[in-house]
């Protein structure tokens, strides 16, 4: 019944690609970053929306594989409600996650990506949001006091 | 190919990535490397004059297979990328002025676009892309009206890597002749499917890849005509290419010594013109019949498939690929899939941003066709593709 192909593209993946969450554009943005896979053209921008020390609103566009839009959804679905420093410390718990064995429960629906472990040629299709979003966080400048 | 993948028996079909290669390819690099390798052009040794005589022989076989007029108009490279930048570098550098132009087509691969960018850049020339239509055909039409007085080179792949148009080359060299250019032609993926006669082509350059028609990687060569090579000056320098250096000056070697600086790829330049011999040993039309019917086979067992599109021209105009998109499902997941199938496909741009750009996607699965391919594994991809729409959706 072990099917690696199931373990990749798991319900919820094919879902989120399926009905991607918060693809949109976001001009109020207070920061933003972009990250591109030369390997294969994909590219994708994470907007955040940060309010008060709160991250109120996250988005993002671009085009990718399953894997790489399912990840941008699910990412911009977790890091709403957080701070900065509890989106940086969720993308260090998804990047220890995808290098190594380490399944942090706090990852929730973001644990469905790390069957990318599998298949080392999609690492950085899973990778490619959760990069973009670590880049937007250091992306202050516009940062509301 | 007796290799296995994922439990299954694997279908290459990454042909226009690399081919494998034959036994007699594998044979005439180990046999070199056992009983002759020695450095070429340089010992008065006994090895050492073997070592050059097999180097000087591969030359002349690559010479005879591409119709060049003489060994001389051989240039090895470590590949074909290598040649095109010899090209650019040495005659574009020689070349090229401001305001003057290069047409490229807009299904070059990167090898054949980027070279250009960096010389345009450093003489102020210009680069042009040649429209192509919609079903990846090149537009000869739009190519004579862009030639011009200002038109230096026109620089063309004989066959698209991305969808396997074949390019009326003969066509483009004499109209670009008529205009008073030179012509590159990309053959990289032309040799394995096609006879190539540079002369009949009526060609200034050709640039080849070893790997893509059962050589080594690692080697490849350009074909350029002799009074154009011999006004070029060095691309790389070093040792081998020289006549006369002292500390003041430096003299160089003539054609084609003065392109090939260091110490060469001799195991990889003698698998190469065996991959020619292997090529040459073969009847080609049978060999022709069979890439064509499983091009034909491929092409009707994807295109027939719901939500499947094949993209470029129509199986007769093209050698061995069959690129595709289905709706839906990006070619990464689709390249995945079939993997887990054991089927091998290319999964992306190709290295031909512009030309995805121009059809409107971000990629394409690829299957590229080899003469060793059968239509069980071809097969075996349409049927890999019931798999992808049920994985997938």
């Amino acid at each position: 019944m072990n099917d690696p192909l199931r373990d990749l593209y798991q319900e919820v993946i094919l879902d989120h690609n399926r009905r991607p969450r918060n693809r949109r554009e976001m001009p109020e943005a207070t920061h933003s970053a972009s990250g591109d896979n030369p390997l294969c053209g994909d590219c994708v921008t994470v907007y955040l929306l940060v309010e008060n020390g709160k991250i109120v609103d996250a988005s993002f566009v671009g085009l990718g594989c399953a894997i790489s839009t399912a990840s941008a959804s699910i990412l911009t679905e977790a890091v709403r409600g957080m701070t900065p420093a509890e989106a940086k410390a969720h993308f260090d718990r998804f990047h220890r996650g995808v290098m190594g064995r380490e399944e942090d429960p706090r990852l929730g629906e973001a644990i469905a990506l790390l069957g990318v472990r599998e298949f080392p040629m999609r690492v950085k299709c899973a990778t490619l949001a959760w990069h973009a979003l670590e880049a937007a966080l250091a992306d202050s400048q516009k940062e509301k006091s | 190919m007796a290799t296995r993948v994922h439990g299954r028996p694997l279908a290459y079909l990454d042909n226009a990535a690399t081919t494998h290669r034959p036994r007699a390819v594998l044979d005439a690099m180990d046999g070199f490397s056992r009983t002759s390798n020695a450095n070429v052009h340089r010992g008065v040794h006994r090895l050492s004059q073997v070592a050059t005589d097999a180097f000087e022989a591969a030359r002349e076989t690559v010479r005879i297979s591409i119709g060049a007029s003489e060994a001389a108009e051989v240039v090895f490279t470590k590949g074909c990328t290598e040649a095109i930048n010899l090209v650019a570098q040495s005659w574009g550098t020689a070349n090229l002025r401001e305001g003057d132009e290069v047409l490229l087509s807009t299904m070059e691969h990167h090898a054949n676009i980027v070279p250009w960018q960096v010389v345009a850049k450093a003489t102020g020339a210009r680069i042009r892309p040649i429209p192509i239509h919609d079903d990846g055909t090149l537009d000869l039409s739009a190519l004579d009206t862009m030639l011009g007085p200002k038109t230096r080179l026109v620089g063309i792949a004989h066959v698209s890597n991305s969808l396997g148009t074949i390019n009326p080359v003969e066509e483009v060299a004499r109209l670009a002749r008529s205009a008073g250019a030179k012509v590159l032609v990309d053959g990289a993926q032309a040799l394995a499917h096609l006879p190539v006669d540079v002369r009949a082509l009526g060609v200034d350059f050709y640039a080849m890849s070893g790997h893509k028609m059962y050589g080594p990687m690692g080697v490849g060569g350009l074909y350029a005509r002799r009074e154009l090579l011999e006004e070029m000056p060095p691309y790389q320098t070093g040792g081998g290419m020289i006549r006369t250096v002292t500390f003041e000056e430096t003299t160089y070697a003539g054609v084609p010594d003065r392109f090939e600086p260091g110490t060469p790829n001799v195991a990889g330049v003698i698998g190469w013109a065996a991959a020619f011999e292997f090529l040459a040993g073969l009847d080609r039309k049978a060999v022709q019949h069979h890439e064509d019917d499983l091009l034909a086979l491929a092409s009707e067992l994807i295109g027939s498939q719901p939500g499947v599109h094949v993209l470029g021209p129509i199986p007769s105009s093209r050698a061995a690929v069959v690129s595709f998109v289905m709706d839906g499902i990006h070619p990464h997941d689709i390249g995945t899939v079939l993997d887990q199938e054991g089927v091998a496909i290319r999964a992306g741009h190709h290295c031909c941003m512009p030309l995805m750009a121009r059809l409107g996607v971000s990629g394409t699965a690829r299957a590229s066709l080899a003469l060793y391919n059968t239509g069980e594994e071809v097969h075996a991809l349409a049927k890999g593709l019931a798999r992808v729409r049920e994985v997938m959706t």
